[in-house]
């Protein structure tokens, strides 16, 4: 995946560490810290440089990369009344909120973790300003807007684009920007919103961002910059040429998505390891049919099948167990290593309605990849599992071509036959995905 | 542009992958190509100038180059570059290719490049009107005439799938594994299919599904197309509006995969980079309904795609539209091949009579021909027919250089050797092992130094300064009694020769300014007649058009010193037969020749 969210935190330190390049004439004084308990808050309040933290008022929220945190009500930004939070009543927040899972609006739930702790900024509605910037279709486009803040959205109307062809040089970006400033934006601000918007633009631009969106920021006296919220993607595939001028980034796990299970970890970690593809997603480990497909496309059309055929045979999209995909030419290693995984993790329950469970070892034809290789570390696998897939009564079926096929299905039959398998073996003379009907059908 | 590719398509592959490469060489022997679909190769880092490929049981060279610049001037006709580079330098080795100019479809490979760069390479091309095909794509073809590296899999899969003939359809995917198996339900379920491409997986990708059906609209061997989308993305929403508009007529049939993205709110990444739903519209339910909407043949699930492409090829076979497809006679690729273990590219025995360079010997050989030893040396060793100038040129300095009396050390070698009761091919290497650095070597020695400094446009003065660095006396320049006064006649009538024939002698005309300096530090620091030669023999391969790399290589490689070895052969074995004739005794040298400063060993305990 191209596009990775990061910690508004993060987001705030990459600002503060290129200001000077970009954002020179303007402040900012990146006053901010984040911890994942009061305990660290309040030792972090010792610390040279934070004593900011024991002498102004302070805000509070989750940076686990949700939104609308106002309307979930976990911004701390007051007791009685604003700007009135102590390190103390931080901490104590902190530790209160991370105490029990949280539901949100959207419905994601889970525990919060990490917490970033600011000075209050005592501003009004008027003073918020919203800029943020990312790609559409094949152009960036930055969005302006002198309503910023939690009504951005109701005032979409208001929120002027500007559209910027990849190929559009500098001069004419900034005078396009400079062009298209909303025109609600206070006399006293337009210059120094244009010039910052400019700025923006290049920082978002020249850090591989692939969507930058502060909401909204106060534009204060002297030229101090007070980012309130920010919110922040990455293009990871520049990863390799913004070394130095990211550092060392962390991409957390969206909130409320379950952290990898130790086999998905296993196989996340195989799959850095190699050059070729090894994906695994757990959907529900309960699930009846359980999937190894070659392929990327071919995972999806299995997947696809699978649901069509399911829900078609009295079944429901609960019985797909998993989604993945090995690609690639990997190894004999590799292969045997993903199917143990595999086969492990759906020979652990029992189905609940008594029913056998269903393997597809399924792919397209391959264009490169040597078959009969990757089916030897299946094999392999067999070897290992036989006993347990036949106490769940595991029904195989085996669909594939590419370079050497044959021999890889004629082996693959013949191991399944000497270990008391039972499998259906077929080629490209096969619909791809029509292993999946046999399978679903044959069992109402 | 109606066809992506004909049968004369060919393409310069960046980047030394041997099994891809071999599979497209293979591909085009099948299909009975008359130019393998490979012109040349890049590797930046191979010392190789040339890889060795089957072609059938035969084998072929294709060139190697370190660079796209080189490769495109060597093969101008080549106008398809597969980028094969990794994604670190993918976008690198495009960009430069579009500088370069003349590339008419690039593919590329790489999957992961920074979507920025990706952007920018896309921008580019297309505003050049180059077809970019990828990134992240397993690439193209055009059955029975071109096909790009691996897509098709192996010739088994390809014969199986019909790919190696033109059928109907016009077939565009995302994904590369499913391109192949697309390819085989359409051979099972219709005629195969005219062209193919897999657009690539990433979210931004150079020739997307429109772009390439229009240009199936035009193409007439196009009767229907097959399109596979994925779940994310509007592209398919291109095509909807081209339908709509009536930019596309022909029938197509279509379908989305990743239906299943809707049972699982978000977390789930299905399939490639590019196919992650942001909104409604881009699910894979609403791109099927809506093209289904807009008069696409749509089926109602990936699994009865088959059926669906039946049903439109039938009709269109029982209209007329679609005709029978004669299938063409093929190559087989022989089970067993063996790769040879030497190279020849000189001469070939295997016909009626000998060849050199292609030239029978009997239209070199005789009188008749005109044809002198020149001539046959610029065909064994260059492979060319050089002009006359040339060649004569070659012929005056074996001439030139055949002798140079009994005293030199390489003569004085082949003398007390044939005197020793040795053979004449005995004695004679004694002699030719002499020739090095100090016997002969001038030649080599004077054409390296002195084109370094011609090249680096050094003054006389500055190029006497640095031989001075380097500690070496200026090859090619002194002799032991000869000066300006009391000229070299060998010399002199090179030059005169040179002046008069040779188009120019920018390199001699250096040399001489260098003379006239060094001459007037020493009388007899002229240019020699070995300085001469090697530096008329540059001056000959400038004005002959060869590269001054090229030049560099002859020198480099020893080139030079050959003329001297093979004109100094006639002298030494002159020498051996003398001393025969003469059946001179043994030699022995006497020893009131030999200083002896002979010690006691001392001990060491």
């Amino acid at each position: 995946m191209a596009q990775k969210a990061i910690r508004e935190y993060d987001g705030k330190a990459l600002f503060a560490k290129h200001w000077e390049d970009y954002f020179s004439g303007f402040h900012y004084a990146f006053k901010s810290v984040l911890v994942t308990s009061g305990e660290e808050l309040l030792k972090k309040a010792e610390e040279h440089g934070f004593e900011w933290l024991k002498q102004e008022p302070l805000v509070a929220k989750p940076d686990m990369l949700f939104g609308k945190r106002g309307k979930n009500d976990l911004v701390l930004f007051k007791k009685e009344k604003p700007g009135d939070v102590t390190l103390e009543d931080a901490a104590k927040w902190i530790d209160e909120k991370r105490s029990h899972p949280v539901t949100l609006l959207s419905g994601q739930s889970g525990m919060l973790t990490h917490f970033i702790v600011e000075p209050f900024t005592p501003h009004t509605q008027d003073q918020e300003y919203y800029i943020s910037a990312t790609v559409v279709d094949e152009d960036d486009v930055l969005y302006m807007s002198a309503e910023g803040g939690m009504e951005v959205e109701e005032n979409w109307d208001k929120v002027v684009e500007v559209r910027i062809p990849i190929d559009m040089d500098d001069t004419s970006i900034e005078k396009e920007i400079r062009a298209n400033v909303p025109a609600d934006i206070p006399e006293k601000d337009r210059e120094r919103f244009a010039s910052f918007a400019v700025a923006f633009y290049k920082f978002y631009r020249d850090l591989n961002f692939a969507y930058l969106e502060i909401n909204p920021f106060v534009m204060l006296d002297n030229n101090e910059i007070a980012i309130l919220d920010l919110v922040a993607r990455l293009d990871d595939t520049a990863g390799f040429m913004m070394k130095d001028k990211w550092g060392n980034i962390e991409f957390p796990t969206a909130f409320g998505m379950e952290e990898l299970s130790p086999e998905e970890k296993a196989i996340a970690e195989a799959d850095a390891k190699t050059g070729a593809s090894l994906k695994l997603t757990i959907l529900n480990p309960m699930g009846r049919v359980w999937t190894m497909v070659a392929g990327g496309g071919a995972s999806v059309v299995y997947a696809d099948t699978i649901a069509d055929f399911a829900e078609a045979n009295g079944g429901s999209i609960a019985d797909l167990a998993n989604y993945g995909e090995y690609s690639g030419g990997p190894t004999t290693g590799e292969t045997k290593f993903y199917a143990e995984t595999i086969f492990d993790l759906m020979t652990r329950h029992k189905d609940p309605k008594g029913r056998n469970k269903i393997l597809i070892i399924g792919g397209a034809i391959a264009n490169f990849t040597d078959v009969a290789k990757t089916f030897t570390g299946i094999i392999q696998a067999f070897e290992n599992y036989a006993e347990k897939l036949k106490e769940h009564g595991t029904k195989i079926y085996v669909r594939r071509g590419g370079p050497n096929y044959e021999k890889g299905l004629k082996d693959i039959k013949e191991a399944a036959d000497r270990l008391g398998l039972d499998i259906e073996v077929y080629g490209p003379e096969t619909h791809v995905t029509d292993i999946v009907r046999m399978a679903l059908e044959e069992k109402k | 542009m109606e066809r992506l590719f004909t049968r004369d398509t060919q393409a310069i592959f960046w980047n030394n992958n041997k099994t891809a490469i071999q599979r497209m060489l293979d591909y085009d022997y099948v299909i009975k190509r008359e130019t393998p679909s490979v012109a040349a190769i890049v590797a930046p880092t191979s010392s190789n100038k040339f890889e060795k490929f089957f072609w059938g049981a035969d084998e072929i060279m294709v060139p190697v180059y370190k660079n796209t610049a080189d490769a495109k001037a060597a093969n101008p006709q080549a106008d398809v570059l597969l980028n094969f580079a990794s994604f670190r330098t993918a976008y690198d080795v495009t960009m430069e290719a579009l500088e370069i100019g003349g590339f008419r479809v690039m593919m590329i490979t790489a999957e992961g490049i920074p979507e920025r760069l990706a952007r920018k390479m896309n921008a580019t091309a297309r505003k050049l009107g180059v077809t970019v095909i990828g990134p992240a794509t397993v690439g193209a073809i055009a059955p029975g005439a071109f096909k790009i590296a691996n897509i098709g899999g192996t010739i088994e899969n390809i014969i199986n799938s019909k790919l190696h003939r033109a059928g109907s359809c016009g077939l565009v995917t995302r994904s590369g594994g499913l391109f192949n198996e697309l390819s085989n339900i359409i051979a099972i379920n219709a005629d195969g299919i005219a062209e193919g491409v897999a657009i690539g997986g990433d979210r931004f990708v150079g020739s997307t599904f429109i772009d390439n059906m229009l240009r199936m609209e035009k193409n007439p061997d196009v009767k229907y197309m097959v399109l596979l989308g994925e779940v994310g993305g509007t592209e398919e929403y291109k095509v909807i509006e081209a339908v709509k508009d009536g930019r596309l007529t022909k029938p197509i049939v279509a379908w989305c995969i990743g239906t299943i993205a809707k049972h699982f709110s978000s977390g789930v990444q299905f399939g490639h980079a590019g196919a992650s739903a942001n909104a409604e519209r881009e699910t894979a339910a609403a791109k099927n309904a809506a093209m289904k909407e807009a008069g696409i043949y749509v089926p109602d699930s990936f699994n009865d795609l088959p059926k669906t492409i039946n049903e439109v090829y039938t009709v269109l076979k029982a209209e007329g539209v679609i005709k029978d497809i004669p299938e063409p006679e093929i190559n087989k690729i022989p089970k067993h091949r063996r790769p040879k273990h030497f190279v020849c590219t000189i001469s070939d025995d295997r016909g009626e009579e000998a060849t050199y360079a292609g030239f029978p010997i009997s239209s070199v050989a005789t009188p008749d021909t005109g044809k002198t030893i020149g001539d046959v040396i610029s065909l064994l060793w260059f492979k060319k027919v050089y002009p006359k100038w040339a060649t004569d040129f070659i012929e005056t300095v074996i001439k030139t250089v055949a002798d140079h009396g009994p005293a030199v050390s390489g003569a004085h070698n082949a003398k007390v050797t044939a005197r020793a009761g040795k053979s004449v091919v005995e004695s004679l290497v004694t002699g030719l092992l002499t020739i090095g650095p100090r016997f002969g070597g001038a030649i080599d020695g004077a054409a390296q130094y002195f084109k370094y400094a011609d090249d680096n446009n050094m003054t006389p003065a500055e190029f006497l300064n640095y031989m001075k660095k380097q500690g070496i006396p200026i090859p090619g320049i002194g002799h032991r009694i000869k000066s300006l006064k009391n000229p070299d006649k060998r010399v002199e009538g090179l030059k005169k020769y040179a002046k008069e024939f040779f188009p120019s002698t920018s390199l001699l005309d250096y040399a001489l300014t260098v003379e006239q300096l060094t001459t007037s530090k020493k009388e007899n620091l002229i240019l020699n007649v070995d300085g001469t030669i090697g530096i008329l023999m540059v001056d000959m391969w400038r004005a002959l058009g060869y590269s001054e790399e090229e030049i560099n290589e002859f020198i480099e490689s020893g080139t030079l010193n050959s003329f001297f070895i093979v004109g100094r052969s006639i002298g030494f074995i002159g020498h051996i037969l003398d001393e025969k004739r003469l059946a001179m005794p043994m030699y022995r040298h006497p020893m009131d020749d030999i200083l002896y400063n002979v010690e006691k060993a001392e001990e060491i305990k």
